[in-house]
């Protein structure tokens, strides 16, 4: 077997009948390896592939699911941007968390991660961090419904009303004011987790031999020592959590739905991922549902690149 | 007696000075501080949980305490029996969830661990024609968030005949492109000459994936078994959308449902919450030693 792939890699087949013995010849050579590649193959382009390229092809379209699609151009996308109000806020709020809850949720994680990683029983304290993220949103909305709830019963509106902050409760999960900054904090808390984790494993990942080879080069201080050793090293996982905050962030939709309903009050909590549920799945206006997917899609995968750039090394 | 005091007393000595060097020693102000820091820290990321499990064992009459409390204080087993006729005025009962929570998420792990270690065994040791291109298209799918492609999913789902049936649940998880890549950078590791001593014994690369790749790289697949494990069990909105009959429904649908229900019910919400949110940190404590392992080595090496 090895003999033939070695004449078929030494002897290029050149045209016609040759070509076509070399191409059967390497398929019998290597069947095995092409059979255990199939399936992850084939069910990588019917589900992942098929799709997104049909959603791109859609977006162009007028399609209700009862009559065949319509090719409208671009009228989906100038709607969305020009008329379509809700998805400008929706917009809003979406890059409200990409801005604040992405970037602090992601130096909170490596911040915790650091400081954890020099504690003693540091295994403990890991599964506590991380405890948040393998839980269920759902299973854990009735906790936060408890603890946000507008009636004097809910825990944060007893206790500033037992410390005489408020003297009436207030509406944390209804008002538009205060939505917000709840889904923010709910969803700043459950997704600490898996960045978490891969800093905590880059971190002791780092030998420790560098550290004293840096003491004696005139390493100072520890924050000298975490600029010019530990990130430098850890630049993998920095932009492995980096794109893994992005898609989290921009992808913020059933926290928000289960704490503020669909819709939430004035749109309050709606973010892109709500509108496309709203006009995929309840309008069932698919052609304006994908335009919604596909710059979603580009929005995600822009800033992907751009941190893929920035923690890409051209000194490495 | 000396040297029966000397036996008793030289250990206890010891004993304290062993305690002394790893306990106490090096303990400076700033460092207790930090320990309290993080204690604090790690009781407010806890708490919720240990809210859910205290609630799930509370008496009716702790349930609606006024101020409320945070722990239980006479447990009882009554809100599991709660969740259970709750849930059995409803159109299914609740062990139906269960049984499809259970039965989506074993195939899930099961055969998406085999998929992914395959498909990941022969891009990472095969220099096939288009594997770099694959593995290219691979990395770009990690930055797809999963709703981007729920509608065409839909679609494809439907096309294939099995919108509201399992494989709707089970087909679309098992070639995630987060768990190839993970498998993929461990197999990296694995050194060509074991494979070519392999072959030279006359072994196939399906009896060397069982053999010696499946073995080395258990942290990897170890891995993909908690993530998979999480990501179904957790899932809402693929039964959701995939699936119309109230037969098919998973644990956290039905979970929507009793928490959404009448206040009657909050312990039975309770409790349910608990049986969801349990196996996930079970199984994490089990096997967290092979996840430290595994995410070493999951950086985009770029």
């Amino acid at each position: 077997m090895a003999g033939q792939t070695a004449v078929a890699a030494s002897h290029p087949p050149a045209y016609g009948t040759r070509k076509r013995t070399g191409l059967v010849a390497h398929l019998k050579t290597h069947k095995i390896k092409y059979l255990m590649l199939a399936p992850f193959i084939l069910l990588f382009f019917v589900f992942y592939i098929v799709p997104v390229a049909s959603s791109i092809v859609l977006s162009f379209t007028y399609y209700n699911m009862l009559q065949p699609p319509r090719w409208i151009g671009l009228a989906n996308y100038r709607l969305l941007f020009l008329e379509d109000d809700i998805f400008l806020i929706a917009l809003k709020n979406t890059l409200a968390f990409a801005v604040v809850t992405g970037p602090l949720s992601y130096f909170l994680s490596f911040f915790f991660a650091w400081i954890i990683n020099s504690l003693r029983f540091s295994n403990l304290f890991a599964l506590a961090f991380y405890a948040p993220s393998i839980t269920s949103t759902v299973a854990l909305t009735v906790v936060w419904t408890y603890i946000f709830s507008g009636d004097r019963y809910g825990l944060i509106n007893k206790f500033l009303i037992d410390f005489g902050l408020i003297d009436r409760p207030i509406l944390w999960l209804s008002n538009p004011d205060y939505m917000l900054y709840v889904v923010m904090f709910v969803s700043l808390w459950m997704s600490m987790g898996a960045g978490f984790l891969v800093f905590l494993a880059g971190l002791r990942n780092v030998p420790s031999d560098l550290y004293e080879a840096g003491a004696i080069d005139g390493i100072k201080n520890k924050f000298q020592q975490m600029w010019m050793i530990t990130l430098p090293l850890m630049k993998p996982q920095l932009l492995f959590g980096a794109v893994m905050s992005i898609v989290a962030s921009f992808a913020v939709f059933d926290i928000a739905v289960a704490l503020t309903g669909m819709p939430s009050a004035n749109y309050a909590a709606h973010t892109i991922v709500s509108h496309l549920y709203d006009y995929a799945f309840i309008r069932f206006e698919l052609g304006y549902a994908s335009a919604i997917s596909v710059v979603l899609f580009l929005l995600t995968f822009t800033l992907g690149r751009i941190s893929m750039r920035m923690f890409s090394s051209s000194d490495e | 007696m000396l040297a029966a005091s000397k036996q008793i007393f030289k250990p206890i000595g010891r004993a304290a000075y062993v305690f002394h060097r790893r306990w106490i020693k090096g303990i400076t102000l700033s460092k207790i501080f930090l320990y309290l820091f993080m204690i604090a820290l790690v009781v407010f990321t806890a708490a919720p949980i240990i809210f859910v499990a205290s609630t799930a064992f509370k008496p009716l009459d702790e349930l609606f305490l006024y101020p409320p409390r945070f722990f239980v204080m006479k447990p009882t087993f009554k809100n599991f029996g709660d969740l259970l006729i709750a849930t059995d005025s409803s159109l299914v009962p609740f062990t139906r969830y269960l049984f499809n929570s259970v039965f989506t998420t074993v195939a899930i792990v099961l055969f998406s661990v085999i998929v992914t270690s395959m498909g990941a065994f022969i891009i990472s040791k095969y220099k096939l024609p288009g594997m770099a291109f694959i593995f290219a298209v691979v990395i770009s799918a990690l930055m797809f968030p999963a709703q981007v492609t729920s509608i065409p999913t839909y679609f494809v789902i439907s096309n294939l005949a099995i919108l509201n049936t399992y494989w709707a649940l089970i087909l679309p998880k098992l070639a995630v492109p987060y768990n190839l890549f993970l498998v993929k950078q461990f197999m990296d590791q694995i050194p060509d000459q074991t494979l070519e001593a392999a072959k030279v014994d006359g072994a196939n690369e399906w009896t060397m994936f069982w053999k010696i790749v499946m073995p080395y790289v258990k942290p990897a697949w170890m891995t993909v078994v908690i993530f998979s494990f999480i990501g179904n069990w957790n899932d809402f909105s693929s039964p959701l959308i995939y699936t119309t009959s109230e037969a098919m429904k998973t644990l956290p649908l039905a979970m929507l449902g009793v928490s959404n229900g009448t206040v009657g019910r909050m312990g039975a919400a309770a409790a349910g919450a608990f049986v969801t949110v349990m196996p996930s940190i079970v199984l994490f404590i089990i096997l967290q030693r092979q996840v430290m392992d595994t995410m070493a080595h999951s950086g985009i090496k770029s």
